[in-house]
């Protein structure tokens, strides 16, 4: 994976605009992270292969970005993202990764579905 | 304590190196007395969190990874019978809790093991590790005759409500296999490793006493963490 470059990312997105596309959403503190420290919250929500179509998407901002997909009838957003790739496979993987390299959020498009 | 030799062992846990820090020295020692030891590993760890900054992987190429890692860390061990049972990571409590406990059984019923290791059920802190050890104490109390049922417990409560370990197993003799299991885990344990050298090297005994004794609970039957399933 690479640092977000803005403007390249966006040529990414530009893409699969408008095309059935298989979604993988995952946001995480980590499952420890309440053991670790008892008062911690933890909360995170995970999404693989369902099919959307959005007809924006959009990264916006100084690192860590936001990015943001409007559907025909709702939206997708994922923020805290750093790092991104366009797989083998022709598909698009962003995240979030902090400082000491532990994964907090991913976003991931892909024409195919991503494996079970 | 000697490690008595069992007709079979059977090792259950949820992810790649669940293995390698509680129970590979254990497994090595078995494997050395000439008892046949099986490892069923539910997931292949597909959403460890640990993909490095810069990115050494991705959520789609870490699963691979953990794979290789798991065969080097079977090797590491001794281990010949390696079964990745195929679920995915996070998701073994949200299975059907009867299909769980019919893998459980399946397994037992084909290696027919005198010891089956796994997790404490209420005391294993992780949901994959907490489901996994429902599942195995669940096929298990269904058995006429239980195997012997230790079981890793590592909650912050654990001591004072197990209290100490029923079972304590020196494993020095089978340090450097240990260590070479855990090393095999490399993308998720290199900062913890690290550390832990540096405590070796500085002859922290905290750290010495934590690598080198395996410690279980017998799952208490008449303390049973449900009254029906």
């Amino acid at each position: 994976m690479e640092l977000v470059e803005v403007k390249k990312l966006q040529v990414q997105l530009d893409a699969f605009a408008g095309k059935d596309v298989y979604l993988h959403l995952e946001t995480t503190n980590g499952s420890y992270a309440s053991h670790f420290n008892e008062a911690f919250f933890n909360a995170g929500a995970f999404i693989r292969n369902v099919v959307i179509n959005y007809e924006l998407g959009k990264v916006v901002g100084d690192s860590p970005h936001r990015v943001g997909l409007k559907l025909p009838h709702g939206w997708v957003y994922a923020q805290g993202i750093t790092h991104y790739e366009m797989d083998d496979h022709g598909r698009l993987l962003l995240a979030g990764h902090d400082g000491t390299g532990k994964l907090a959020v991913a976003l991931q498009i892909s024409e195919t579905p991503f494996s079970y | 304590m000697t490690i008595p030799k069992e007709r079979h062992v059977l090792v259950v846990f949820p992810h790649p190196d669940d293995e390698a820090f509680g129970v590979s020295g254990t497994m090595t020692t078995h494997i050395k007395q000439g008892t046949p030891v099986t490892y069923a590993c539910l997931t292949l760890g597909e959403m460890g969190r640990n993909l490095g900054n810069p990115p050494f992987a991705t959520r789609e190429s870490l699963p691979e990874i953990r794979k290789k890692e798991l065969i080097a860390s079977a090797e590491a061990i001794g281990l010949t019978d390696l079964r990745m049972m195929g679920l995915r990571d996070k998701t073994i409590e949200f299975e059907d809790d009867e299909k769980m406990v019919g893998m459980m059984t399946s397994l037992i019923e084909e290696l027919d093991p005198s010891l089956i290791i796994t997790f404490y059920p209420k005391f294993a802190v992780h949901p994959d590790h907490e489901a996994t050890a429902r599942a195995v104490v669940r096929a298990v109390r269904r058995m006429e005759n239980r195997p012997k049922l230790h079981c890793v417990a590592f909650a912050n409560n654990t001591l004072d409500v197990l209290g100490s370990p029923d079972i304590v197993h020196d494993i020095t003799p089978v340090r450097d296999n240990k260590m070479a299991s855990m090393k095999a885990h490399i993308s998720q344990t290199a900062w913890m490793l690290a550390e832990m050298e540096h405590k070796l090297a500085q002859g922290d005994p905290e750290t010495e006493n934590w690598l080198t004794k395996e410690r279980f609970y017998n799952y208490r039957w008449e303390d049973d963490f449900e009254e029906t399933f």
